[in-house]
């Protein structure tokens, strides 16, 4: 008996001490982590998941039918937000060290985690791509130099939607005396374009006022009951989650028309419309890309994807295509594009966090290249600049028909003249708050 | 429209959120009178609830969240079924929650009461997922056309729906709870587990009876506030609506819970109008509980809880 337990446990030390090299024997291939900070649970679960989705899918499709970018599988981490700043710090921590490449990117999804983000990554040397959110005077590259906020801000969206309005009141002198109110999420997101709003106000005359809602939203009848008295001309809104929903009915219950009725782009997915039935016919948002699956990117997503199993969650099949889960997919579409521009900059495929901040600021993703990613169409041409991490800063609006969204008008080009002394200014205190010396970008 | 009309009309939208309110409170008051449980999982009850009608009424197949409409139930028959559902969910918790619990300080069973809507909040998310659903029970939507027109006053139907099913809820509680058999076993319960027990009531009956009828309460109440903005998650918060009509009503009156409701919508409409232009606006929330303390400062109890007998 003894004997046999003198040799079990020889041979059992005998593989423990065999094991690392047995395993550098069959040492794994290098990995690109790519965090996926989502957000599956709480009350923004809703627009959460169909980003998450479409984020996470992407990168599946790239390891599926490519086989990673350039060879080099991508690995997606996923943790939990649940829209919340704490958690997401949390999730910050817990990913940024995870494989041998740490994460080489973030998309927090959230202006408050963003906020709370930006020294943190910029101590760690991660690039965040905070895509259409989070503080919009990172647009100047010379002081934010690990953030990036193209295709465009809020700042920008703000200011396009008003040259919206001019356009459709017949020249933006007709803006004179019109009323022009915002209806925001009562957080650090919902407050940015107040500053821009203000600045437009003053420049064209028209009478802006500020209407905030706390979270999350599912009252608002005093709000309402307020347009109602007031009537203004123009209502633009700034929401998240089930405010939008709530808003978008009371507007139709008081009979406010829905086509002078703008949300930004994170007020304009099927999610916020569909509890409003027939009555959020016509409601407006703001727009970078394109709805729907009718593209070839998407078609290989079922075909590589969903149909060999490897989807995140299968039962979203007959969403794909939905605003918020091709808003996820054109996030990680750019964020691949900045990481097969770092490895050609750095003739690396090991790249980490420093190399690919290198790959968003020299990322070109122009027509020729979206039609050979299956994107033609889908989306706007991309440049990022050592100075002008906005990219190009254009926003067209899209308009609910009652079944599915379409892009109505143009892509206007933002007030520069306003929102880049705004940026200025803004990039500039908090560099002198945090002591940054602007960067040299000639 | 004349500032008077206007501030008719800002009450009227004050009372009839309130009544929403009150819903939620009346599933808090219930549970509390007959246990003295503040139960923390009200709000994501209402939230179970109503995910489990519209996937009922959708035909999702639970756990792979896909609709299909073979399996789709009439409204009536996905009420009924939901009934059931809460009914079970009732005796699950007494079996698996109370009863073990029985004898343990009122900090224990809140906190388990906290526990549980953890639990009803992930189960209702892997059961019907987290997706906004739009629950179509037919009821009407939008703003009364005749106030509008006749009077200019704003007043939407599914809060004038929810006014009525409020009044008809808090009279067959009323009924229940004073002129039945179970009811009088139910105050007995409340007053005194011991003496109670003593006399032959069963607890555990007891209890499984309270519970159901919180949860087809939280069914109201889902219904309701689903029908304003669909069924989803953030629906469990409005459980921080009903906090301060509790503290403003007290935790043990029916009549309370309505009365106090009534209280904090109007008060909070009216704060915001005409107080929060000045400070910035987004006070609703904030006012309500400021108001709920300065009732707590002159009647600790609440306006129509019992009073508090401290014995030396």
């Amino acid at each position: 008996m003894l004997k046999t337990l003198v040799k079990a446990s020889a041979a059992a030390a005998l593989a423990l001490a065999l094991a690392p090299a047995l395993g550098a024997g069959t040492a794994s291939a290098y990995e690109i982590t790519v965090p996926s900070m989502d957000y599956r649970t709480g009350p923004y679960a809703p627009n959460g998941i169909p980003f998450a989705n479409g984020w996470t899918d992407w990168w599946t499709l790239l390891n599926e039918r490519d086989g990673g970018i350039n060879g080099v599988k991508i690995k997606v981490v996923p943790c939990e937000t649940a829209y919340n700043t704490k958690k997401g710090v949390e999730c910050y921590e817990k990913t940024k060290n995870v494989g041998e490449s740490g994460a080489v990117l973030y998309q927090p999804l959230s202006t408050g985690i963003t906020y709370q983000l930006i020294p943190k990554v910029s101590k760690d040397k991660i690039p965040l791509h905070s895509m259409g959110y989070g503080r919009t005077s990172a647009a100047n590259g010379r002081i934010f130099k690990w953030i990036f906020n193209f295709p465009a801000t809020y700042w920008s969206q703000a200011s396009a939607l008003v040259k919206y309005i001019g356009e459709r009141e017949g020249g933006m002198d007709k803006l004179k005396g019109k009323k022009i109110y915002l209806v925001y999420h009562n957080s650090a997101y919902g407050k940015e374009p107040i500053r821009t709003l203000q600045a437009l106000a003053k420049k064209h005359g028209f009478i802006y006022r500020g209407l905030p809602v706390d979270h999350p939203g599912q009252e608002q009848k005093a709000t309402w009951l307020q347009i109602r008295r007031e009537r203004p001309d123009w209502i633009l809104m700034w929401g998240w989650g089930v405010m939008n929903q709530v808003a978008i009915k009371e507007a139709a219950s008081i009979r406010f028309p829905m086509d002078h009725f703008i949300g930004v782009w994170w007020s304009g997915s099927e999610n916020d419309v569909k509890p409003a039935g027939a009555a959020a016919k016509g409601y407006l948002s703001g727009a970078f890309h394109a709805a729907g699956a009718n593209f070839k990117a998407h078609k290989d997503i079922l075909k590589y994807v969903y149909d060999r199993g490897k989807a995140v969650d299968p039962a979203f099949r007959n969403r794909v295509g939905e605003v918020l889960y091709n808003r996820g997919l054109v996030a990680a579409m750019w964020a691949s594009e900045a990481i097969r521009t770092a490895m050609k900059i750095h003739n690396t495929k090991k790249v980490r966090g420093v190399h690919v901040r290198d790959g968003f600021e020299n990322l070109n993703v122009d027509e020729a290249r979206l039609k050979e990613l299956g994107l033609e169409g889908f989306t706007i041409p991309v440049k990022v600049t050592c100075a002008n991490h906005e990219g190009p800063g254009l926003v067209a609006v899209q308009q609910w028909d009652g079944k599915q969204w379409k892009i109505v008008s143009k892509f206007y080009e933002p007030d520069r003249e306003v929102v880049g002394a705004l940026i200025k200014e803004d990039s500039e205190k908090y560099a002198k708050e945090n002591n940054i010396k602007p960067r040299d970008c000639k | 429209m004349t500032e008077f009309s206007f501030f008719i009309e800002a009450v009227l939208s004050g009372l009839m959120a309130g009544v929403m309110y009150s819903l939620v409170a009346l599933g808090f008051v219930l549970i509390f009178k007959a246990s003295g449980v503040f139960n923390f999982a009200q709000g994501v009850m209402a939230l179970f609830a109503g995910l489990t009608l519209v996937g009922l009424l959708q035909g999702t197949i639970p756990f792979i969240h896909t609709n299909n409409p073979a399996f789709a139930l009439p409204p009536w028959a996905a009420i009924l079924v939901t009934v059931a559902v809460m009914v079970v969910l009732a005796i699950l918790i007494e079996r698996l929650m109370l009863r073990p619990l029985v004898n343990q300080e009122e900090i224990i069973l809140f906190m388990a009461t906290l526990g549980l809507a953890y639990v009803l909040e992930g189960a209702g998310d892997i059961l019907w997922g987290s997706d906004v659903k739009v629950l179509d029970l037919g009821l009407p939507q939008g703003a009364s056309d005749w106030m509008l027109d006749t009077f200019n006053i704003y007043v939407e139907k599914i809060e004038v729906v929810a006014a009525v099913t409020a009044g008809i809820l808090v009279t067959v509680l009323a009924i229940f709870f004073q002129k039945t058999r179970i009811g009088r076993a139910l105050r007995a319960v409340a007053d005194d587990h011991q003496a109670a027990l003593s006399v032959g009531i069963s607890l555990s009956t007891i209890w499984i009876i309270v519970w159901s009828v919180a949860g087809i309460v939280a069914l109201v109440a889902g219904i309701m506030w689903g029908a304003k903005s669909g069924i989803q998650f953030s629906l469990s918060l409005i459980a921080l609506k009903a906090l301060p009509v509790l503290i403003l009503g007290g935790f043990t009156s029916i009549p309370g819970a309505i009365v106090g409701g009534l209280i904090i919508g109007v008060g909070e409409k009216l704060a915001e109008i005409y107080a929060g232009p000045y400070v910035g606006g987004a006070i609703e929330n904030w006012f309500a509980y400021m108001l709920a303390l300065v009732f707590l400062l002159f009647r600790p109890q609440g306006l129509f809880g019992e009073k508090i007998i401290e014995r030396v």
